[in-house]
């Protein structure tokens, strides 16, 4: 491994210590000598498992439920219902105050994806359990289901999920999607030599850890509940499971830290509040693990995810406009796909300056199951359409693609959609030294480039910007969905107040500022040229509703913080 | 109604009761304690349960206890002498060749089984001993980098 320290030479501190480094890990001689404890290694006697039942359907009214069988199966101990929960529906966003509480730990009357839980039984063996499970009889009363994310914003789709109330997430109480506006693209494409359209669309991914998630709960003497658990987010997951037993956190003891793989998978706390309602309900230890049919099939997928972009050019290679909807699949329930869309328009428009860009990102409901987070997940989907989209430029134009790239890479000064001005920027760095290395020719042009020279100037401005596109709730009240958002000319001012992110998001995330929009839609109609919004100091976070100050969203989900 | 079953286990003689149709991870992991061997899928397609019996490589969750009965059972447990290490754990320390470590005591138990019986190994040959192992983070290069290079060290020990 080489470190090219002429690149940015005056930036560098060049002490690094741990960078082009071999370094041990400091848990694998735990983990060769097979002393690594998982969560599953911790033995406990007297364990009690659950397993549940899980629905047949992809969307179905429940009619009835018999568990009267099952009761008899011996070692059966207890048969948990929806009427046992203490919280009737939840969502792990809501204990920082975001999002809508959407899905009910078992099935509420209806379920909204196949494999989705209806009944918990705990037993004394797995054995036991599994007989109970294949007793149990579910009377269904099928509807008709959606799985696709432009169908499910049809009119005529069946509604997904009721906590909703429509097929897609409103954000910020007001808008259908995150949305980016800067510029006038309309006018950019009219101005443009070629236009080029993709339309791009990934599956869902299952993270398929070798380590299959669950918990072990052990009830203490002092009232208190120890969790053994694979998750991720041990302090997310603690907060998460005391909302939605209705517990003060104190009454919950997680211990984790050594995770079998997860790769996003194993934030959910999916199975830790089950198993605590478990043992305060018998008063016993409890154990629930997925087995691998469950991981595979019932687990959070990263969701699909379909990207429309509409890029106008010219023939030398300048992207003038580019227009992106983005519609993520989030299954029957929120989970993190609320989240995952801010990302995803955060994203967007990659790496690129372009003077003009319109986005629309969506969060769709549907009866595919939920999904949720997984490695860069929101950016990796986007990441994959925009670069896949750069290609097709180069083709269209006929031109080198990392030529376009570093014509059109950020640099340093230069205004990015989400009015912020780049700093430390160095993809061009990165393709001229890959493209060395790969022996990839480059013109004198392109070698020569440099992310510190071009930017800035009128390009570090906020351009005229029209005012923001009507909301899918301008349309008129009980009206769920519509045909597609991908071109939508019909654009008019809205007369509703915008509501900006809350800022602890807002600073974390890098989420879309509502407000910004508006400001340069003000200066457009003023006439006056855009300029570079002043930073604000951001006021006091909220406190998450859990009192847990040492939840922050950012080291829960990755994202990284400067 | 439980059976007994004996065998040893990394030389040392164990017996434990079982039920009709425990397999043997389960009677290792939560009869005798050694939680070793993982259950990764208990369907026999992950290998995360590998152990050796009688020096083969075997999936202990499709395995029934019994079947070790008199036998000779080893896993990543058993592997170092007292404090010092087996060259093959070395190696997969020194080459990055586990992430999350849940694959990690089948994956060295077969390949334990592989230099056993191969000492100096192909590339080729080790892709093929571990075929039967998934792991999902590392990736298998650093795996097979680490276990050509316990073959190297244990022939120099020679």
């Amino acid at each position: 491994m080489r470190i090219r320290k002429e690149l940015f030479a005056d930036e560098r501190d060049d002490d690094l210590a741990i960078v082009g480094k071999p370094v041990r890990r400091q848990d694998i001689e735990g983990h060769v000598t097979g002393r690594t404890t998982f969560f599953d290694d911790r033995l406990v006697p007297g364990l009690l498992h659950i397993r549940c039942v899980r629905s047949t359907h992809d969307h179905a009214r429940i009619r009835a439920i018999d568990t009267r069988e099952a009761e008899r199966v011996p070692g059966v101990r207890r048969i948990l219902r929806w009427a046992d929960l203490p919280k009737k529906a939840h969502n792990i966003l809501t204990i920082f105050n975001f999002g809508i509480d959407d899905e009910p730990a078992l099935a509420d009357g209806k379920v909204r994806y196949r494999g989705e839980p209806i009944v918990a039984i705990v037993a004394e063996s797995l054995r036991a359990a599994d007989e109970a499970v294949a007793k149990v009889r579910v009377d269904y009363d099928p509807l008709p289901a959606v799985f696709d994310v432009e169908e499910a914003l049809k009119p005529d789709a069946p509604l997904v999920n009721e906590y909703i109330g429509r097929n897609w997430f409103r954000y910020w109480g007001d808008y259908d999607c995150q949305q980016i506006r800067f510029g006038d693209v309309e006018a950019a494409f009219r101005q443009a030599d070629v236009i080029v359209e993709g339309r791009y669309q990934m599956s869902p991914i299952e993270h398929a850890p070798l380590e299959t998630q669950g918990c072990i709960v052990v009830p203490g003497e002092d009232g208190r509940f120890t969790v053994y658990t694979c998750t991720q987010g041990l302090h997310f997951s603690l907060d998460n499971t005391a909302a939605q037993l209705r517990l003060d956190t104190n009454r919950l003891h997680f211990i984790g830290g050594t995770v079998g793989g997860g790769f996003g998978g194993k934030v959910d706390t999916v199975v830790e509040p089950l198993a605590v309602l478990a043992a305060m309900l018998t008063g016993r230890p409890v154990r629930y693990v997925f087995t691998r049919a469950e991981e595979m099939q019932v687990s959070s997928p990263r969701g699909a995810e379909r990207v429309y972009i509409t890029d106008g050019v010219t023939r030398d290679g300048r992207i003038l406009a580019r227009k992106i909807v983005h519609y993520h699949d989030a299954g029957a329930y929120s989970r993190l796909s609320t989240y995952g869309t801010i990302k995803s328009a955060a994203h967007h428009p990659g790496p690129y300056w372009i003077p003009n860009v319109w986005v629309d990102s969506f969060c769709v409901f549907t009866n595919r199951t939920p999904s949720s987070a997984m490695r860069g997940f929101g950016v990796t989907g986007g990441d994959f359409a925009l670069e896949s989209q750069m290609d097709a430029v180069a083709r269209a134009i006929g031109m080198d693609p990392l030529e376009l790239r570093i014509k059109n890479a950020y640099r340093d000064g230069d205004m990015k959609a989400h009015r912020k001005l780049t700093e430390g920027a160095a993809l061009i760095e990165c393709i001229q030294v890959a493209a060395e290395l790969a022996r990839w020719p480059l013109s004198e042009e392109a070698r020569s480039a440099s992310s510190r020279i071009g930017g800035g100037g009128d390009r570090g401005r906020v351009p005229p910007t029209p005012p923001a596109r009507t909301r899918l709730s301008d349309r008129g009240e009980g009206e769920r969905g519509r045909e597609t958002s991908r071109i939508d000319a019909a654009e008019r001012p809205s007369a509703r107040a915008t509501t900006p992110p809350p800022s602890w998001l807002r600073s974390e995330a890098r989420a879309v500022e509502a407000r910004a929009v508006e400001d340069g839609a003000r200066r457009a109609a003023e006439g006056g040229e855009g300029r570079r919004r002043e930073e604000q100091e951001p006021p006091e976070p909220p406190r998450p509703a859990s009192g847990h100050g040492a939840l922050r969203f950012s080291s829960v989900f990755g994202s990284r913080r400067r | 109604m439980v059976t007994a079953v004996s065998f040893t286990l990394n030389g040392t003689a164990v017996a434990a009761v079982a039920e009709p149709a425990e397999t043997l991870l389960s009677v290792l992991r939560h009869r005798l304690g050694d939680t070793s061997p993982k259950a990764g899928c208990l369907q026999g397609t992950c290998g995360a349960c590998t152990v050796l019996l009688d020096g083969e490589p075997v999936l202990s969750c499709l395995l029934l206890a019994d079947a070790a009965e008199g036998r000779r059972v080893e896993t990543v447990r058993g592997l170092a002498d007292g404090p010092t290490l087996h060259p093959l754990q070395e190696a997969f320390m020194d080459r990055f060749a586990a992430q999350c470590g849940f694959c990690t005591p089948g994956m060295i138990m077969a390949a334990k089984a592989l230099l056993d019986r191969n000492p100096n190994p192909t590339r080729e040959e080790v892709i093929e001993a571990i075929s039967g192992n998934v792991c999902r983070c590392t990736g298998y290069l650093p795996i097979i980098e680490a276990i050509l290079e316990a073959a190297r060290r244990l022939a120099a020990r020679r």
